[in-house]
């Protein structure tokens, strides 16, 4: 399988997870990722900035139709849903907040998941509620490739937790693992 | 494939015209519409959105925009205060446009900031939409009270100079907001997918409708707002929106270029 997405879904706990993944993931890493972390609605995005600093990846803002690159991270704006086109571009909206956020995984994850069907890989990380759990289904179900951060492992188990509960994910792993997985299946296909 | 067609269909029997809207958005509301009508794939819905008024009236409420704050995004207003009410000033009457106001939250945030400037008895806002339902509820002006919590903060930071539960009065669960201010808002239903030019004003602000229309749209848009505005006349849009893909980009000046608040140039 060729995958031309990942999407992560992280929330307590996911300034240290990100942080890691994009300080430990190599120069030249290719499948875009495109991330939601909850963030207040007043955030500025100061954070992704830092973020940026510590990565070998171009990571960013993503803006309303923005083209989806290779070699790039992208982060929802904060009180803004995310959504994801079927040629590959952003849509935003500011549309009722689901699970009680705004940007929302499972937002993100469903449309992710009607563009880029089995070529899309979702992660759900770290975090203390259950956003997220029916978008990973729908990749699931849509043929993408799941992977959830081990709960044991991950600084709030909730949300990894939520997401074993309602489907047999194909890897539960440490974020040390999850990384190597993802450098292994990216160098794979770049060959 | 079939989203198309049922777009095409409700543009054909109601003149609403979705066509040219966000796909993922559009596809987001029609599941949500499924799971609530408990409808099993678009052609049910096709069925019943052309045999059934009353389903087809809801389904255009799912599809349109209504979710909407006062002073969302503090920065922003602080900005308005900053750089737009001081041209404003400078005019004997003002006209605002407020396009696609949904429930009035920003045309009451607007008049709001008026009143505190002493430029209100010389002001008209026109607050139009295309959803009857979201306007006959912003011309009552009732809000929930559970909101106020927040546009309180919103307000204050905003740069606001009372106390915000001076502009309205409480009744258990709803507020409602002081007739002084309704009093130059004319809300008006308008298209801005179909309908043309109605006015010529000073300020237009359309945040956060435009991200909603694809490009070809939005340019489309851009240029009902270009053909509304007077020379000098100043574009707000939300904090995501920008005219970058659009063909007014160069006919505009940036007056805050961070809080996408542009004049168009003489």
């Amino acid at each position: 399988m060729h995958y031309e997405a990942i999407v992560i879904g992280v929330s307590s706990g996911g300034m240290n997870a990100l942080k890691y993944i994009f300080s430990t993931l190599p120069f030249g890493f290719l499948i875009p990722i495109i991330v939601v972390q909850h963030v207040s609605s007043r955030s500025d995005n100061e954070w992704i900035n830092i973020l940026n600093g510590v990565s070998n990846l171009t990571i960013k803002e993503a803006d309303e139709k923005e083209k989806i690159e290779g070699g790039n991270a992208y982060i929802a704006p904060a009180n803004y849903h995310l959504l994801i086109e079927e040629d590959r571009t952003f849509s935003l909206t500011i549309d009722e907040r689901v699970n009680f956020a705004r940007p929302s995984i499972d937002v993100l994850f469903e449309s992710a998941a009607e563009a880029y069907k089995n070529k899309l890989i979702g992660i759900i990380l770290t975090g203390s509620n259950n956003d997220g759990a029916k978008g990973i289904k729908r990749i699931k179900e849509c043929g993408g490739l799941v992977i959830i951060q081990d709960p044991e492992t991950a600084e709030s188990s909730t949300m990894p937790a939520s997401a074993i509960a309602v489907i047999q994910p194909d890897y539960i792993l440490s974020l040390e693992k999850i990384i190597e997985l993802l450098i292994k299946i990216d160098t794979n296909q770049s060959r | 494939m079939e989203i198309s067609f049922l777009l095409d269909a409700i543009y054909q029997k109601y003149g609403y015209d979705f066509r040219q809207y966000s796909k993922a958005h559009i596809q987001r509301r029609i599941r949500n519409r499924m799971v609530l009508s408990r409808l099993e794939d678009i052609s049910q819905i096709q069925t019943k959105v052309l045999n059934d008024e009353k389903f087809a009236h809801e389904f255009l409420q799912d599809l349109s925009i209504t979710v909407t704050e006062m002073f969302r995004d503090q920065d922003f207003y602080r900005s308005l205060r900053e750089n737009v009410i001081p041209v404003l000033k400078t005019y004997p009457f003002i006209k605002i446009w407020h396009a696609g106001c949904a429930t009035g939250e920003e045309a009451y945030s607007m008049a709001i900031i008026m009143q505190e400037e002493g430029l209100y008895d010389r002001t008209t806002i026109y607050a139009t939409d295309f959803n009857q339902h979201a306007l006959n509820r912003a011309k009552e002006g009732i809000f929930s009270n559970a909101m106020m919590k927040e546009y309180t903060i919103n307000y204050q930071l905003s740069g606001g100079k009372k106390s915000f539960s001076d502009y309205y009065t409480s009744n258990y669960d709803n507020v409602i907001m002081n007739q002084s201010l309704k009093k130059n808002i004319v809300w008006a239903n308008h298209n801005l997918v179909t309908d043309s030019v109605f006015a010529e004003v000073h300020l237009i602000l359309c945040r956060n409708v435009l991200i909603y229309f694809d490009n070809s749209l939005q340019n489309k848009v851009q240029k009902l707002f270009y053909e509304s505005l007077i020379n000098g006349g100043i574009l707000c849009l939300g904090s995501k929106e920008g005219l970058r893909f659009t063909d007014f980009c160069e006919k505009y000046m940036e007056l805050d270029k961070k809080q996408r608040i542009f004049k168009k140039k003489y």
